[in-house]
């Protein structure tokens, strides 16, 4: 299992994958807002989604947990 | 080892010497994937070792050749080198009292002929046995950081990290321009695994405490993980190719070579949206010769791109945002490796080209934690006393301090020049509108929110429309985004006569 973590502090701007979905390393599953930026946040191994823990809105701190991936 | 005979003689002193330590030693190396200190200057070298000095030290010892060090002179690219080379085949590398004599008298000889240094690591550190002898005096260990210090700037310093860099001996690689760590061998540590636990109470690994992955990714103390010794000898040789041999001189000039060609060209890969990102790496490969990319501390705070390159053959160094990563934004870790980056090339004569994609440095508790404005000065510390040629190009966004930083109009760049599309500001549209307008916004009624930000927004747009800001001799010229190499190239061939002394002192008081 792994969890993917904010690269930076910011708002969950999307969720761009749901749970259950398959995802591949390297793909976009979350988009932050930060410094009015889009900040893209990838997976970083292949597997599919098994919980989504942040909400789009949410303040999440760096190295907050965003969702995982078995 | 060519000078093992083959005959029936019996081996000379000599022979036995360049053999290195007992057989188990050399097939502990070989499972791991190290090869024999002899073998490494084979590879990092045109000819092999041209000269060495203090073969035979401790050779009456018998079970110490050469004291665990091989130094000597040998050629990269046809230019003379001096080299230092633990052999952890003898008592794991460790420095006696002339191990450390050998390499003082190495850094010295780089010292008077003026050329690089490279440092071949592979230690366990002191031999605490001849701790008297070779610790704390005049030519004790310490004469190496102290030559080390002395000579940054002057020859270039180059670690290449095959196994440990323990305690004391950590700092070899700290005061290198820069070090190129093996995966899963190379390791640099002030404590062992061992001695937390027994000191601190800390039950760690070595990978994890003080591994090449950690020191490239995390520490910033490493500046590139290779994957095998061969990788980090090929990595060695190709970076000193864009340096001169000291810092009284210039880089050869390559053959120019034209950019990759790719489908896209600069204007279709810069997103219109200022808050969309886009991979820089793509844009500095439209504009630098072909292949000729060298990237330094690529895995450590990859917000900002670091490395060499050449342009129509002469040697570059890089210093782009990225907005692929954390929007391009500057941290606390970014601005430090910019930091020393900058004062590396400035050291040794190599231009520097700003690609600045920039919202501003990062801000929030978290940065200001960690002294993100102590870090952000040492950027804008050396970006200012660097006299090389200073190009600075606004890609798409230059904002608040992230322009300072980057080398903006006040800071003396020999030319500050903008894309057609791009911004200058102390902030974003977004975020200065909320800024200025945030009460008058809250007293208006909801419905006509939407349209008066909108139209703010506009006029501030128009504001730090980059035609006014040319018009205003802000930036010196605006661009076509497909013009950019052309323009660079002639732009850098021209301020290669620049001479410029930043200020006569003794010297700056750093915000280190």
């Amino acid at each position: 299992m792994a969890t993917v973590k904010a690269s930076m502090a910011g708002t969950v701007w999307k969720i761009v994958v749901t749970e259950g979905e398959k995802v591949t390393a390297g793909q976009d599953v979350a988009i932050l807002e930060s410094m009015k930026m889009e900040i893209p946040i990838a997976a970083e191994e292949d597997g599919v989604v098994t919980k989504i823990i942040a909400n789009e809105g949410d303040f999440i701190n760096v190295d907050d947990d965003i969702l995982e991936i078995e | 080892m060519s000078n093992i005979s083959t005959e029936n003689t019996p081996p000379t002193m000599k022979d036995k010497i360049l053999t290195g330590g007992l057989p188990k030693y050399h097939d502990k190396n070989a499972q791991q994937g190290k090869l024999f200190v002899r073998e490494r200057l084979e590879l990092l070298l045109d000819d092999g070792l041209q000269s060495e000095d203090g073969l035979y030290a401790n050779c009456l010892a018998g079970d110490l050749p050469a004291d665990g060090v091989v130094t000597g002179i040998g050629k990269i690219h046809g230019r003379t080198v001096c080299v230092l080379a633990n052999d952890s085949t003898i008592k794991a590398g460790s420095w006696g009292k002339r191990t450390v004599e050998k390499m003082i008298r190495i850094q010295e000889t780089a010292e008077k002929l003026n050329c690089p240094l490279l440092y071949l690591v592979d230690s366990a550190g002191a031999r605490i046995t001849d701790q008297l002898e070779m610790f704390p005096g005049r030519r004790g260990a310490g004469r190496i950081f102290y030559n080390q210090v002395k000579l940054s700037g002057k020859v270039p310093q180059i670690c290449l990290l095959f196994g440990p860099s323990a305690a004391g001996g950590a700092y070899i690689p700290a005061f290198c321009d820069i070090v190129v760590m093996v995966e899963g061998n190379a390791s640099m540590y002030l404590g062992s695994p061992r001695m937390a636990e027994m000191v601190i109470g800390e039950k760690v690994d070595l990978e994890t405490m003080g591994g090449a992955k950690m020191h490239c990714s995390v520490s910033g103390c490493g500046d590139v993980l290779a994957k095998t010794e061969q990788e980090a000898i090929a990595y060695a040789r190709k970076y000193l190719g864009y340096f001169p041999n000291n810092y009284a001189e210039r880089s050869k000039v390559e053959a120019p070579k034209p950019p990759a060609t790719f489908d896209k060209t600069i204007e279709e890969l810069i997103p219109q949206n200022q808050n969309v990102p886009f991979d820089m790496y793509k844009l500095i490969e439209r504009i630098i010769d072909e292949d000729s990319f060298c990237e330094v501390k690529k895995l450590f705070a990859s917000e900002l791109i670091t490395g060499f390159a050449r342009i129509n053959g002469q040697s570059v160094g890089i210093i782009a945002n990225q907005p692929r990563v954390k929007g391009g934004v500057l941290f606390h870790d970014s601005a430090d490796k910019a930091a020393k980056f900058i004062s590396l090339c400035d050291a040794f004569n190599i231009p520097l080209l700003f690609l600045a994609d920039v919202p501003g440095f990062m801000i929030g508790t978290q940065v200001e934690r960690a002294g993100i404005i102590r870090h952000g000065a040492k950027m804008i510390f050396a970006m200012s006393e660097a006299t090389v040629p200073k190009l600075t190009v606004i890609v798409r966004k230059a904002y608040g301090a992230g322009l300072y930083a980057m080398a903006g109009p006040a800071f003396e760049p020999d030319c500050c020049i903008a894309l057609s599309n791009a911004q200058i500001a102390v902030m974003g549209p977004e975020a200065a509108v909320n800024a200025v307008y945030a009460n008058k916004i809250a007293e208006l009624p909801k419905e006509e929110q939407a349209n008066f930000i909108a139209e703010k927004r506009k006029e501030y747009q128009e504001e730090i429309d980059v035609y006014r800001l040319a018009s205003e001799l802000i930036i010196d010229d605006v661009i076509e985004p497909n013009e950019l190499r052309k323009v660079l190239e002639n732009r850098l061939e021209l301020y290669m006569s620049k001479y410029l002394l930043f200020s006569q002192r003794k010297h700056g008081v750093n915000p280190v």
